[in-house]
C-alpha cells in the first residue's frame, strides 16, 4: 500500500551511539579511569608491604617485640618501644575519646550555631585539625614536660598525641551525631526522656559506627608519629618496658628512625622486622573498628 | 437537604458519634509564632475525652503545628513561641511550675513517617519505661501488653531482638504506637500517621485507632478526609487566611461533631473544602 511505502520513506532515526562525541568518549574511559586509581593505591601498599616483609624477614622473629635495644644487632629487639607504643596509644585513646566526644556532643547538641563564638569554635576546630605534628610537639614541651612538670613520660606523650588528634576526632564525631535523622530525637523527646537520656541512649548508640571509625583514624594517624614525640624526649634507646603513665618511653617509630639511620645493614633489617610489628599494630586496630562498625550496625 | 450535592465522604457508624464527655485540652486564643510571623492565629478548640478529634485542612493551615502545643515539642523548635491559654486537665501547660519532660510522658506521639530507634524491638517499646524507670523484671510482661495492644504480638513475638527497622511500614508505625502506649500515656498525638503507608496497613491502623480510643484520648492531624471521617468523633477543620500583603496565617474555621461537620458544615470553606471544590 501506498501508505506503508510512505512510512518507510519516513525521515530515519538513528539511535546507535555517536561514538565521537567527547563526552561518550569520557564516559566510556570511567571504568578504565578509575580502576587505575584504585590500582595505583593498591600497587603502592604491595610493594610497600612486600618490600619490608623481605627485607625484615631474616629478623622476624618474637624476637623483636620480647628483646630490648642493644648495641649489637643480632641481639636487639623493639620490646621497650612495642610497649611504650601500646602505652602511648591506650592512653591516647582513654584521653581522646571522651574529650573529643564531648566536645562533638556540645557543639552538634548544645551550642546555639546561630552565636559567633560558637561558629569561631567550629572554625579553629577545622583549623586545628591542619596544624603539622611538630607544632603540637612544640606545644607538648612547653607546655606539659616543662610548663606543668610531666617530664618526658607516656602521660606527656599521650597528652600530646590527644592534642593533635582531637580535633580529628571532633570532627568525625561531629559528622557522625550530624548524621542521626532528627526524627530519633523527637521520637525520644516525645516519649519524656530527658536530653542527657536522649544523647545516651539513641543519639550516641546510632552515631558509634561513624565515631568508631574517626577515632581509628585518628589514632592510626598517632600510632604512627615520631616527630612530635621525639621532640617531647621520647628515647631513643631505653632497656625497660613503661611501667606506668610516668615511666620513662619511646616508642616504634623512634626506635624505627633510630635504626634506619645506623650505617649497618642489620639495624636496618631489624628496623624493617619493626615496621611489620607496626603495621601488624594498625591492622588489628583497624579490625578493631570494623568489628565495631558492624556490631554497632547489627544491634542498629 | 442541604446545599451539599456530593459529599466525598460521610461517617457510617453509629459508633463514631460525638458522645459528650469532659475535655482533655481546653485551648484559648492560642496563637503560636515561628520568630515574627504567626503561624497559627487565635485558636479556640476543646479536645474531649476518649474522643477521637481529627484537625483537617490544607497545608501549611498549622494543623501540625497547633498539634505540637499540646506537648510543649514547639518548645524544642527554635524561635517558636506560643501564647495564649493551653489548658490540660485544668492546668496552664505554659505556666511556670510545669516540667516539659513530666508532661511528655503523659502525652505520647506518633509521627508522619514510623520513626522506631535502630534498636531491637524489644528495646523500642521498652524504651519509655526504662527512662521512666520501670523495674526490669516488669518489663518483659508491659512490652508484651503494649505490642499485643497494638496489633502486634502475633506478628514479632518470635523476633523481639530482631531490629524494628527489619519491620515492614505499617508494623513499624505500630510498633511507634506500642513504644507511645507504653509510657501510659493519657493522650496520644498522631501527626499523619499513615500518610506514608499503604491503604491496607492504614486500614490496621485506623482500626487500631478506634480501640485505643477506650483507653486514650487521641488527637490526629490528617491530609485524607476519608480518614477523619471514617474514625473520628470530632473535627476541627483549619484554613489558611492570606493577607493582602500576602502573609499566609493557619486559622480554626469550624469544629464539631464529625457527623454534623461532614453533612451540614456551617461555614462555606469547610463546604468547599470538604466537597473538594477547594484545597
Amino acid at each position: 500500500m501506498t501508505d506503508i511505502n510512505a512510512a518507510n520513506s519516513a525521515p530515519i532515526i538513528d539511535l546507535r551511539t555517536s561514538k565521537q562525541h567527547p563526552a561518550r568518549l569520557a564516559d566510556r574511559l570511567l571504568p578504565t579511569i578509575t580502576r587505575a586509581c584504585v590500582a595505583i593505591g593498591l600497587l603502592v601498599l604491595a610493594t610497600l608491604v612486600v618490600q619490608v616483609f623481605v627485607e625484615g624477614w631474616p629478623r622476624l622473629s618474637l624476637d623483636v617485640i620480647t628483646k630490648f635495644p642493644a648495641r649489637k644487632a643480632e641481639m636487639a629487639g623493639a620490646r621497650s618501644a612495642f610497649f611504650g607504643t601500646i602505652w602511648v596509644i591506650g592512653f591516647t585513646a582513654a584521653l581522646c575519646i571522651p574529650i573529643g566526644v564531648g566536645a562533638a556532643v556540645y557543639m552538634e547538641e548544645l551550642a546555639d550555631n546561630n552565636r559567633w563564638w560558637n561558629r569561631l569554635i567550629e572554625v579553629n576546630v577545622q583549623n586545628l585539625a591542619a596544624v603539622p605534628s611538630i607544632v603540637y610537639g612544640i606545644l607538648g614541651l612547653s607546655f606539659l614536660v616543662r610548663g606543668l612538670g610531666l617530664g618526658q613520660t607516656v602521660i606527656a606523650g599521650a597528652l600530646t598525641l590527644t592534642l593533635m588528634v582531637l580535633p580529628t576526632v571532633i570532627i568525625a564525631s561531629r559528622e557522625a551525631i550530624k548524621a542521626v535523622p532528627s526524627s530519633l530525637r523527637q521520637a525520644s523527646i516525645g516519649l519524656g526522656a530527658t536530653q542527657l537520656q536522649t544523647i545516651g541512649r539513641v543519639v550516641l548508640p546510632a552515631a558509634t559506627p561513624g565515631i568508631a571509625t574517626g577515632v581509628i583514624l585518628a589514632l592510626s594517624r598517632a600510632i604512627g608519629e615520631a616527630a612530635p614525640l621525639i621532640l617531647i624526649g621520647g628515647l631513643t634507646y631505653i632497656k625497660f618496658s613503661p611501667t606506668g603513665p610516668s615511666s620513662a618511653f619511646t616508642v616504634l617509630p623512634i626506635q624505627i628512625f633510630n635504626w634506619i639511620s645506623r650505617p649497618q645493614e642489620e639495624f636496618r633489617t631489624l628496623a624493617a622486622a619493626a615496621i611489620v610489628v607496626l603495621l601488624g599494630i594498625l591492622l588489628v586496630l583497624n579490625s578493631l573498628a570494623i568489628w565495631i562498625r558492624n556490631h554497632a550496625r547489627r544491634n542498629a | 437537604m442541604s446545599s451539599i450535592t456530593v459529599p466525598v465522604a460521610v461517617p457510617s457508624s453509629d459508633l463514631l458519634r460525638d458522645v459528650s464527655s469532659s475535655s482533655v485540652f481546653e485551648l484559648r486564643g492560642v496563637n503560636v509564632h515561628y520568630g515574627t510571623h504567626l503561624a497559627v492565629s487565635d485558636v479556640s478548640v476543646d479536645i474531649a475525652e476518649h474522643q477521637i478529634t481529627a484537625f483537617i485542612g490544607p497545608s501549611g493551615c498549622g494543623k501540625s503545628t497547633l498539634l505540637r502545643c499540646f506537648n510543649r515539642t514547639n518548645d524544642l523548635i527554635v524561635g517558636a513561641t506560643v501564647s495564649g491559654l493551653v489548658r490540660y486537665h485544668g492546668i496552664n501547660l505554659y505556666g511556670p511550675d510545669v516540667d516539659a519532660i513530666e508532661l511528655r510522658r503523659r502525652i505520647g506521639m506518633v509521627f508522619q513517617k514510623p520513626n522506631p530507634f535502630p534498636k531491637s524491638i524489644f528495646d523500642n517499646v521498652a524504651f519509655g519505661p526504662r527512662v521512666t524507670g520501670m523495674a526490669k523484671r516488669d518489663l518483659n510482661d508491659w512490652v508484651e501488653v503494649c505490642l499485643r495492644r497494638a496489633a502486634l504480638w502475633d506478628e514479632v513475638k518470635d523476633k523481639l531482638k530482631q531490629s524494628g527497622l527489619s519491620l515492614s511500614g505499617g508494623q513499624q508505625q505500630r510498633l511507634c504506637i506500642a513504644r507511645a502506649i507504653a509510657v501510659r500515656p493519657d493522650v496520644i498525638l498522631m501527626d499523619e500517621p499513615c500518610s506514608a503507608l499503604d491503604p491496607i496497613a492504614t486500614a490496621r491502623i485506623e482500626e487500631l485507632m478506634i480501640e485505643l480510643r477506650e483507653e486514650f484520648t487521641i488527637v490526629i492531624v490528617t491530609h485524607n478526609m476519608q480518614q477523619a471521617a471514617r474514625i473520628s468523633n470530632r473535627t476541627a477543620f483549619f484554613g489558611v487566611d492570606v493577607s493582602e500583603v500576602g502573609v499566609r496565617r493557619g486559622v480554626l474555621i469550624e469544629e464539631g461533631a464529625t457527623y454534623d461537620l461532614f453533612t451540614k458544615p456551617r461555614q462555606t470553606r469547610t463546604e468547599e473544602y470538604i466537597t473538594g471544590r477547594f484545597g
